[in-house]
């Protein structure tokens, strides 16, 4: 089983032994990986049932829930690491999801499509469309992508709120990229962050 | 408990007298259990399963009295979601219950059966007998405590009270309080037992006596409404009628669902018996895992945040709606247990249980191992 770019990336960054919440957990993939490869005391949150069911019937501990309420129920540092990967852009309220992300974990990882990929860009420019990407596959009405950003603008968040950014690193094509321009070139980017 | 009966059930004498959460303490204490796959030799493969409200520990074995399979035949087995090809099961009857664990028919220490003078019983007072039958089985730790609806309070309060002794605590449509509403129903079907005459103040031992059939029977029938959901009962009733092709206009059971409820209620009445349902209903009631802890649900749980939790409800139940799954699993995490929840889509409410949910049979098997 080989984990999509940007889960690899925050595995391989995620400390041995760690306790890890994973918001938006899906079937529970990365936290499988984390529990085996990192020995981490991993929990999961998922809002999608048929999610939650296949994640514990591998075994894994994870909770039936939605994100945009349920994160207010975990008590101030639960976790050393709160990871939430492909779900910023769906929440009501990314800032306060955010907020959330670094109350309950020491550190946070975040990861999240970058709507000004140039092909994104392009895409509206010459199309005038909505873009519908291979990574982006649902038209516009029907997308649970209801708040879409860009590298940029989650450095200005990130910013107001006086959030420590650790690292961050860019992908494009299913592989990692440098820093270099990476508003332009990355398809998806990762932050490690810190209060 | 008729002789015959009696001679098919294994059982077990509890060594010492049973100390209850009234204060008072219950002798001669006998456990029904039954048991089913094969222990392994470091006895670390037990799973003990608590049986629902008129369950019994005939889980995966024909009952002796209705001749109908065990109540779990389809979770419970070689190669089901529990698997009794690995793991040893063991279900013993509730005290207070009337499948041979000592309840209110049962005869006290004068020769007569307790009858009301049976003490009021709490569920915690149905785990401690079932803690006090696994250490004289010499069985320390445990697989997994696994129970649906009232099994699911006694697994509960098994883990809040004797945290560590199960690895893991499966409570399927459960609660960890009854509500007003779940009392309401409760105190309908027992005013129904104590206003049938043959009740006589819970005396209807013996003597050719039938006891409060008729009130027995109401409460089930109420009881049992609040075990499907509606939609359910529209699908297998509707308004259609019973062997008739036009209402009677007399009270007969004109429709399917009172035709249905009757039967259900008398049929229950072969195998129940009224002073239990009494006394089993009084514990369900006064079940109030919080209250227990001083008032915090997860101060209940505060010794068990290492023991694992799955926790199930089902959408169309009523009776214990998902809130109350909700409930627990905040608890749970406050205290940082690991924890799983998740709400099933299942059409047949409260009962979805017990019927067919692969969803159900997935995440069971998936949580026990």
């Amino acid at each position: 089983m080989s984990l999509r770019p940007d889960l690899a990336k925050i595995a391989s960054l995620v400390p041995p032994g760690v306790r890890v919440l994973d918001v938006g957990c899906g079937d529970g993939e990365l936290m499988d990986v984390l529990t085996r490869e990192k020995h981490a005391d991993a929990r999961g949150l998922e809002i999608d049932p048929e999610e939650v069911e296949r994640a514990v019937a591998r075994g894994l501990s994870v909770i039936q829930g939605d994100a945009n309420r349920d994160l207010a129920d975990y008590p101030d540092g639960a976790f050393d690491v709160a990871i939430l990967s492909q779900t910023l852009q769906t929440a009501q309220r990314p800032d306060w999801l955010l907020d959330q992300l670094l109350r309950i974990g020491r550190t946070a990882f975040v990861s999240f499509p970058n709507f000004a990929f140039w092909k994104m860009r392009m895409a509206l420019l010459l199309g005038g469309r909505m873009p519908v990407t291979p990574h982006l596959p649902v038209s516009w009405y029907a997308t649970a992508n209801i708040h879409h950003l860009t590298v940029e603008d989650f450095r200005d968040l990130l910013a107001e709120k006086g959030v420590k950014v650790e690292g961050s690193w860019f992908f494009a094509g299913g592989r990692e990229i440098g820093q270099f321009n990476a508003n332009w070139r990355a398809e998806h980017a990762v932050f490690r962050l810190s209060r | 408990m008729a002789t015959a009966l009696a001679s098919q059930l294994n059982t077990l004498d509890l060594a010492s007298p049973l100390p209850l959460d009234s204060g008072k303490v219950l002798p001669n204490v006998r456990l029904a259990y039954e048991t089913y796959g094969e222990m392994a030799a470091d006895r670390g493969n037990v799973i003990l399963i608590f049986h629902a409200l008129t369950g019994d520990q005939f889980v995966a074995a024909t009952h002796p009295i209705t001749g109908k399979p065990g109540w779990w035949e389809r979770m419970v087995g070689p190669g089901l979601p529990i698997d009794t090809s690995r793991y040893h099961v063991i279900c013993a009857n509730i005290i207070g219950g009337c499948m041979g664990s000592t309840g209110p028919a049962d005869l006290a220490e004068d020769g007569a059966p307790y009858a009301m003078r049976f003490p009021v019983i709490t569920i915690r007072d149905m785990v401690r007998a079932q803690v006090a039958m696994l250490d004289q089985l010499g069985i320390d730790r445990l697989h997994a405590v696994v129970g649906g609806s009232m099994g699911g309070m006694l697994a509960l309060s098994f883990a809040a009270n004797w945290p560590g002794r199960a690895d893991r605590v499966l409570a399927i449509a459960t609660t960890a309080r009854h509500s007003a509403q779940n009392i309401a129903f409760h105190e309908v079907g027992r005013q129904a037992i104590m206003a049938d005459p043959d009740w006589r103040g819970g005396d209807y031992y013996g003597g050719g006596g039938k006891g409060p059939e008729k009130g027995l029977s109401v409460a089930r029938m109420a009881a049992h409404i609040t075990y499907l959901s509606e939609a359910g009962l529209t699908e297998k009733f509707g308004r259609r009628l019973q062997d008739r092709d036009a209402k009677s206009f007399g009270f007969d059971a004109d429709f399917q669902v009172e035709s249905y409820l009757r039967h259900q209620g008398i049929a229950f009445t072969n195998r129940f018996d009224a002073n239990s349902y009494l006394y089993i209903t009084r514990a369900m009631d006064y079940f109030d895992l919080a209250e227990e802890a001083g008032g915090r649900l997860a101060d209940a749980f505060a010794g068990a945040s290492a023991t694992r939790f799955c926790v199930i409800s089902f959408d169309t139940d009523w009776l214990y709606p998902t809130a109350e799954s909700r409930n627990i699993v905040h608890a749970l995490n406050a205290v940082a247990a690991p924890v799983s929840f998740v709400e099933l889509s299942a059409p047949f409410g409260h009962d979805s249980f017990l019927l067919d949910v692969p969803a159900l049979d997935r995440v069971v098997k998936g949580f026990v191992g």
